[in-house]
């Protein structure tokens, strides 16, 4: 079933996470060069049906077929991708936050393998085309929502594509940037009408503007068409009225009430008075001179966008925050952060949902009485009293994090209230909520403001809700634009809306910083760029070469360098981490035995008993400590620690050997460090076996000696100095630590803030990918390898006998296999803390136990060889130890350099069998 | 008695998600089970099937009672090799020991002129080739003296040494390596637990939502700290009687009880330290690199792996600040030697005067931290 005219046609498609359904049975043709939407609330299944015609995310059911292709064939998708751009949901995810503006687009640019001067052609076009030109070396993480977007846009467009998908660009972003953001998309449509323009909206105002429009609930659609089609379908003026007509009947509760009561009091007494309050952050100012009052019993708004300073405005009045500058003074009095009382007269919801999510919603009810020493019968009357109110009879035995967002907002919202508070602070109370939910948990509010007096401060970032406060305050970049009643405010700037309103005052503001900071002025192309603006570029470039580049593993190299040279924690650990822990372990770990500790206990006192313990006394492993007394001493002193070892020569002693009689010393070992006393018990028979060759031994026998010498030689390491062997050890042990975990961390970390989406839907293919990160961490292993190894030499004074280039040849092979292994783990896990907890576990276990460096490997048995077989570092030791210690050369390694080389394909191919080119 | 009952229900609440988070829970587990049996069966402290060859140039009825005199659990077989092979093979690492017995070695003892037999050691093994060589030395030995006296001509010494080993008579290496792993566990997850507990609220953003209701700083972070000390406690008490005596069957000399009174000791400087560590990261990833960081130098050098007389001098001067030595010390004070509380009490005032000190700092850096709890 392939339509004209539609660039994506879905059949049947179905999805599920787990046990939810995303997706019931979805057949759409989506028709193309149009401004296509999808709207519907949040969680409705809107994201994943625009993943997956993106090609991002696996088809479980059903089939996808985009520009007329089946995009369940992985071949089709790879030729797809250039000619699509995909925008995910959330402001930037795809972005690159250490990287500039200008460096985002540049990758993006090569992965597309465009040539350097067609790549700067049409960045700067881009960039002067959304009005970022100016800002072009500033961070992704610096940018503002509105800014961050239209990078998004640039990167998306940097590779002309056929088909832009773009999953709620405006969630978050105000209304002046809002509008800006649309008005880019009509012009670029404009220079290109073939251009199709897939969008997914909440906001159900915004469809108003699309050509074709898809409602979606609950995972199914309601309905297709234009939007005056659906709105004359259903009788309805608006979308948003034509969606909730469009809903099952029991899931449409018309909201009752649009505008919130008037209040009684006017003039009741201030609950907050703030006056130039300010909040800096180094030398950014989050909050500037904000003042504000807010009556007993009123609704009052803050109304902005992402980061524009409510939630820090919001954090000083709760006394979680100092501020800089300003006075607040809260019941009259000044606020004082550790004043406990009028804590217990504040309810606080702060913007993420912050109850306890395993606990059930019973618990977290009990837990905040207690805490607010509710006494118990009133407590119980009290919960009794929010459940009925809120309706959360029947989820009481939940966990909260089970229970759907509306419901979660409303037990919030109950757990703030338990202790009656005078005064509320809602901090983004909706975000993430359907209309419907919202509706509900705002007619909540009213209540608690209109009957029981309650002063409600809530912050938003939707006009709807800001419509219904008694007044609001219209922020931006940490400043109050204004303060009035809604109505108020559209009066005063003869505004039809409230968002009219605002935006009015937000291009004043603008004009009023003369585009000192941001790029709110739209900017209007000059003709000559018009006529060159976005144009298509030539067919010849398009073709893109698929298998292997340089060119995109380049990319990915380029880009990884620059965001590790720009995260000073992760940087900072992988350069010191190691030279610390080698000092660490270098002085740590040390299995020479001296400085141990003796007393005697000598009931002969004879000339005899002195020459036995002559030995002993003359060593330079053993300390004498004062004599022992008796046998009691000796047991106590044992058992306090005091001494390693008591040595007893037995009455008669001398007498006996003088008669020829034969006796016996008892030593006393303490066992508690068996390998310590196993080491006391070797020195101890070695000194007697010295003190019976002694000639001078005065016995009336004849002096025996022994029948044969055994002549130990320790090779490699004559004085027996563990530090020889260490240090070569820790070397191999820190270069399989740190780059796998590094390296594990660095795909992770993709995976968890969602980048690694620009593998799924670019032409970026797995090797080139990890391949492309792995050259960094190869470097950087490389560098820890000179510090390690100066160290080597100037700290511990461990010199290299052996050959240098064999050394450096083994350890360039062997790190490049341990940051493949960092890989291999990577696919495992799915959080940055699972993947060092799983690398640091896989590695230093088979590091200590099963690579030789405390057992040698020709000691292990059964799983244990298997396991140190399958390690590289039980091929790098053999490197290690023997060019520094044993001094060998190539040719007594080279097989161990061979065996690591062959690591390195089967750990990457292992690992793009794991690493998928979908979301699943 | 406010403070108390806030204490109190707030430490139920990090008891239940405790117990809620698998991830920690099954680390927990691991961590006092399974990680102390791999650790007290490894044979990382003493010989072991070590490998040995033999340059037999004399092939004497003594030579060959010399190669089977060498046994296993301590060695392997031994092989035979040639001389000029011994090089080659110990460069790559094939044998630790190999034994090289000169021609007419039995006719020169024999003859009673004392020849000398060769023992090549891989100096780079380190544990085994110092006990291994003594071991092998004594066989040597042993091994000549039972031929000479199946010969008569058996010299007995007029002197003998009986050595005895106090506390752990075969010296076996798992008394000590399971009770160590236990030691190592329970500062290991002191951190993560305490470290973790905040992060976990301040990524989840609850803490500021504590931080807005009627509870001081203090509160909260005590609150963390007995819960999770208590859940280590419960957890060290399990592991010792259940892992350690039951499945390892490892004679416990001293009182356990006494023990974990030490532990409870304890806790306050290694939850200190997590609490730390987790106002200092920024998230979870961070915590997890800052937690390597501290972890592994405490656990290396705090003598349960190697004793602190091996470490140059500056160095274990500067360990008797760190109350995880103490810690050790007096572990293997009571768990081995049987140590009673008039002899470990003054390691007990160290530890715990120590941890009041970090538990300060740590609680002092919590309430800076969320004084400026915002960004």
């Amino acid at each position: 079933m392939i339509r004209d005219g539609a660039v994506a046609v879905l059949e049947d498609i179905a999805l599920r996470y787990g046990k939810v359904v995303a997706l019931d049975g979805i057949t759409l043709a989506i028709p193309g060069g149009c401004l296509a939407g999808l709207i519907g609330p949040d969680g409705v299944g809107k994201s994943s049906l625009l993943a997956i015609i993106a090609g991002a995310r696996q088809i479980q059911w059903g089939k996808a077929y985009v520009m007329g292709r089946n995009m369940a064939d992985s071949k089709v998708r790879s030729e797809l991708c250039p000619r699509i751009a995909y925008m995910p949901q959330g402001l930037g995810k795809n972005l690159y936050p250490d990287l500039t503006i200008r460096e985002n687009i540049e990758f993006f640019g090569r992965v597309f393998g465009e040539a350097q001067s067609e790549r700067e052609a049409r960045m700067d076009e881009l960039l002067a085309g959304t009005g970022l030109a100016p800002f072009a070396d500033r961070s992704a993480k610096k940018l503002s929502g509105g800014m961050k977007q239209k990078l998004g846009l640039c990167c998306s467009l940097i590779h002309d594509p056929d088909l832009l998908i773009l999953d709620e660009p405006t969630t978050g972003v105000d209304p002046l940037s809002r509008r800006q953001f649309w008005r880019l998309i009509e012009r670029i449509r404009a220079r290109r009408p073939n251009l199709s323009v897939l969008v997914a909206t909440a906001y159900m105002e915004e469809a108003e503007r699309f050509d074709w429009l898809a409602a979606v609930n609950a995972g199914k659609i309601v309905a297709t068409g234009s939007p005056t089609q659906l709105e004359r379908a259903t009788r309805a003026c608006s979308v948003e009225e034509a969606f909730i007509a469009l809903l099952p009947e029991h899931e449409r509760m018309v909201p009752q009430t649009i505008s919130t009561p008037q209040r009684s009091n006017e003039n009741a007494e201030p609950v907050i008075i703030a006056e130039g309050l300010t909040r800096r952050f180094g030398d950014f100012t989050a909050v500037d001179h904000v003042s504000f009052t807010i009556n007993k019993g009123e609704i009052f708004g803050f109304v902005g966008s992402n980061g524009c300073g409510k939630t820090t405005t919001m954090k000083m009045l709760t006394g979680l925050l100092p501020s800089s500058e300003g006075e607040v003074r809260l019941f009259g009095r000044p606020l004082d952060g550790r004043d406990l009382d009028a804590r217990r007269r504040v309810g606080y919801m702060s913007q993420a949902f912050s109850l306890y999510s395993e606990l059930t919603v019973r618990q977290n009810l009990d837990l905040h009485a207690r805490l607010f020493h509710l006494p118990a019968q009133k407590a119980k009357a009290r919960i009794a009293e929010l459940v009925e109110t809120f309706d959360l009879v029947e989820y009481m035995d939940n966990q909260a994090q089970n229970l759907p967002l509306g419901i979660r907002q409303r037990l919030s919202l109950a757990v703030a209230i338990v202790h009656e508070p005078d005064l509320l602070i809602l901090d983004e109370p909706t975000s993430g909520v359907d209309p419907i939910a919202r509706d509900q948990f705002w007619s909540f509010l009213t209540d608690l403001a209109r009957n029981r007096g309650i002063t409600i401060f809530v912050s938003t970032h939707f006009m709807n809700e800001a419509e219904r406060c008694d007044r609001v305050a219209l922020m931006d970049s940490g400043r109050v634009l204004a303060t009035d009643t809604p109505a108020g405010l559209m009066h005063a700037r003869h505004a039809g809306t409230l968002e009219e309103a605002f935006i009015d005052y937000l291009e004043d503001a603008e004009r009023a910083r003369s585009g000192a900071e941001e790029p709110n002025s739209d900017p209007e192309l000059r003709p000559a760029e018009k006529a060159a603006g976005f144009v298509q570029r030539p067919a010849v470039s398009r073709g893109m070469k698929s298998r292997f580049s340089l060119e995109r593993l380049v990319a990915c190299t380029v880009r990884e360098t620059l965001e590790l040279t720009r995260d000073r924690v992760r940087l900072g650990f992988a350069i010191l981490g190691t030279t610390f822990l080698m000092l660490v372990f270098g002085f740590g770990i040390s299995t020479d035995v001296n400085g141990l500790t003796f007393a005697v206990l000598d009931y002969d006192h004879s000339h005899e008993s002195r020459s036995y313990l002559e030995a002993l006394r003359g060593s330079t492993y053993f300390q004498e400590k004062p004599p022992l007394a008796d046998y009691g001493a000796l047991e106590k002193r044992l058992a306090d620690g005091e001494i390693d070892a008591a040595i007893e020569i037995p009455p008669g002693f001398g007498r006996d050997i003088m008669r020829g009689q034969s006796t016996a010393v008892a030593a006393w070992v303490d066992g508690a460090r068996p390998f310590i006393a196993q080491t006391i018990r070797g020195y101890l028979q070695g000194l007697h076996q010295l003190y019976l060759g002694d000639p001078l031994m005065k016995t009336s026998q004849t002096a025996t000696h022994e029948p044969a010498l055994v002549q130990i030689r320790f090779k490699y390491n004559q004085n027996f100095d563990s530090i020889y062997a260490m240090v070569p050890a820790q070397l191999a042990m820190q270069l399989a630590l740190f780059p796998a975990i590094l390296m594990a961390l660095a795909v992770v970390r993709e995976k968890e803030l969602g980048s690694i989406t620009n593998l799924y839907v670019t032409p970026v293919t797995r090797l080139e990918f990890l391949l492309g990160k792995q050259v960094p961490y190869v470097g950087l292993a490389m560098i820890n390898f000179a510090l390690m190894f100066t160290m080597a030499q100037l700290v511990f004074r461990v010199p290299l006998k052996g050959s240098f280039p064999t050394l450096l040849l083994g350890t360039l092979v062997y790190v490049v296999t341990t940051t493949a292994y960092g890989t291999l783990v990577s696919t495992f896990a799915r959080t940055q803390i699972a993947a060092l907890f799983g690398t640091a576990i896989l590695t230093v276990l088979p590091a200590t136990m099963f690579a030789g460096m405390l057992v040698p490997v020709s000691s292990l048995t059964g799983m244990a060889q298997i396991m140190g077989r399958f390690f590289p570092m039980s091929y790098y030791l053999p490197i290690s130890v023997g060019t520094f210690t044993k001094g060998l050369g190539f040719r007594d390694l080279y097989m161990d350099i061979l065996v690591l080389v062959a690591f390195v394909p089967v750990l990457t191919a292992l690992t793009m069998l794991l690493l998928r080119k979908q979301e699943h | 008695m406010r403070k108390l009952s806030n204490i109190f229900w707030l430490g139920t609440k990090e008891l239940r998600s405790f117990l809620h988070d698998v991830v920690l829970l099954s680390l927990v587990i691991y961590s006092f089970s399974l990680a102390i049996i791999a650790q007290a069966q490894s044979s990382s402290q003493e010989v072991h099937n070590a490998s040995i060859a033999i340059v037999d140039e004399d092939q004497s009825n003594l030579s060959r009672s010399v190669r089977h005199a060498f046994l296993l659990p301590y060695f392997q077989m031994p092989q035979l090799i040639a001389e000029s092979d011994i090089v080659p093979l110990m460069n790559a690492g094939r044998y630790t020991f190999v034994i090289d017995i000169p021609p007419r070695f039995e006719a020169d003892i024999l003859a009673g002129r004392q020849p000398e037999i060769q023992l090549n050691v891989d100096a780079t093994a380190m544990v085994q080739a110092g006990l291994g060589s003594s071991y092998a030395q004594q066989i040597i030995s042993n091994t000549i003296t039972a031929f000479l006296s199946r010969v008569d001509k058996a010299p007995s010494p007029p002197v003998g040494l009986i050595v005895r080993i106090a506390f752990n008579p075969n010296a076996e290496t798992g008394w000590f390596t399971s009770v160590m792993g236990i030691i190592n566990s329970i500062t290991m997850l002191a951190i993560i637990l305490a470290g973790a507990a905040i992060v976990r609220e301040r990524e989840h953003g609850t803490l500021d939502h504590l931080l807005v209701m009627p509870l001081t700083p203090f509160e909260i972070a005590m609150s963390k700290i007995w819960a999770n000390g208590f859940i280590i406690i419960a957890a060290a008490g399990l592991s010792l009687y259940v892992v350690v005596k039951g499945v390892l069957h490892v004679p416990v000399a001293g009182s356990i009880p006494l023990f974990l009174l030490g532990v409870a000791a304890y806790l306050f400087f290694a939850t200190a330290i997590g609490i730390f560590l987790g106002t200092v990261a920024r998230s979870m990833p961070q915590l997890g690199l800052l937690y390597l960081l501290v972890y592994l130098p405490l656990a290396m050098l705090s003598g349960s792996n190697t004793p602190l007389e091996s470490m140059p001098p500056w160095l274990a001067t500067i360990l008797q600040i760190s109350p995880t030595v103490h810690f050790v010390s007096f572990a293997q004070a009571i768990l081995y030697r049987g140590a009673g509380f008039d002899v470990v009490w003054p390691e007990f005032l160290i530890v715990a005067v120590i941890g009041g000190v970090f538990l300060a700092l740590g609680l002092w850096r919590f309430r800076s931290m969320t004084a400026a709890a915002a960004m």
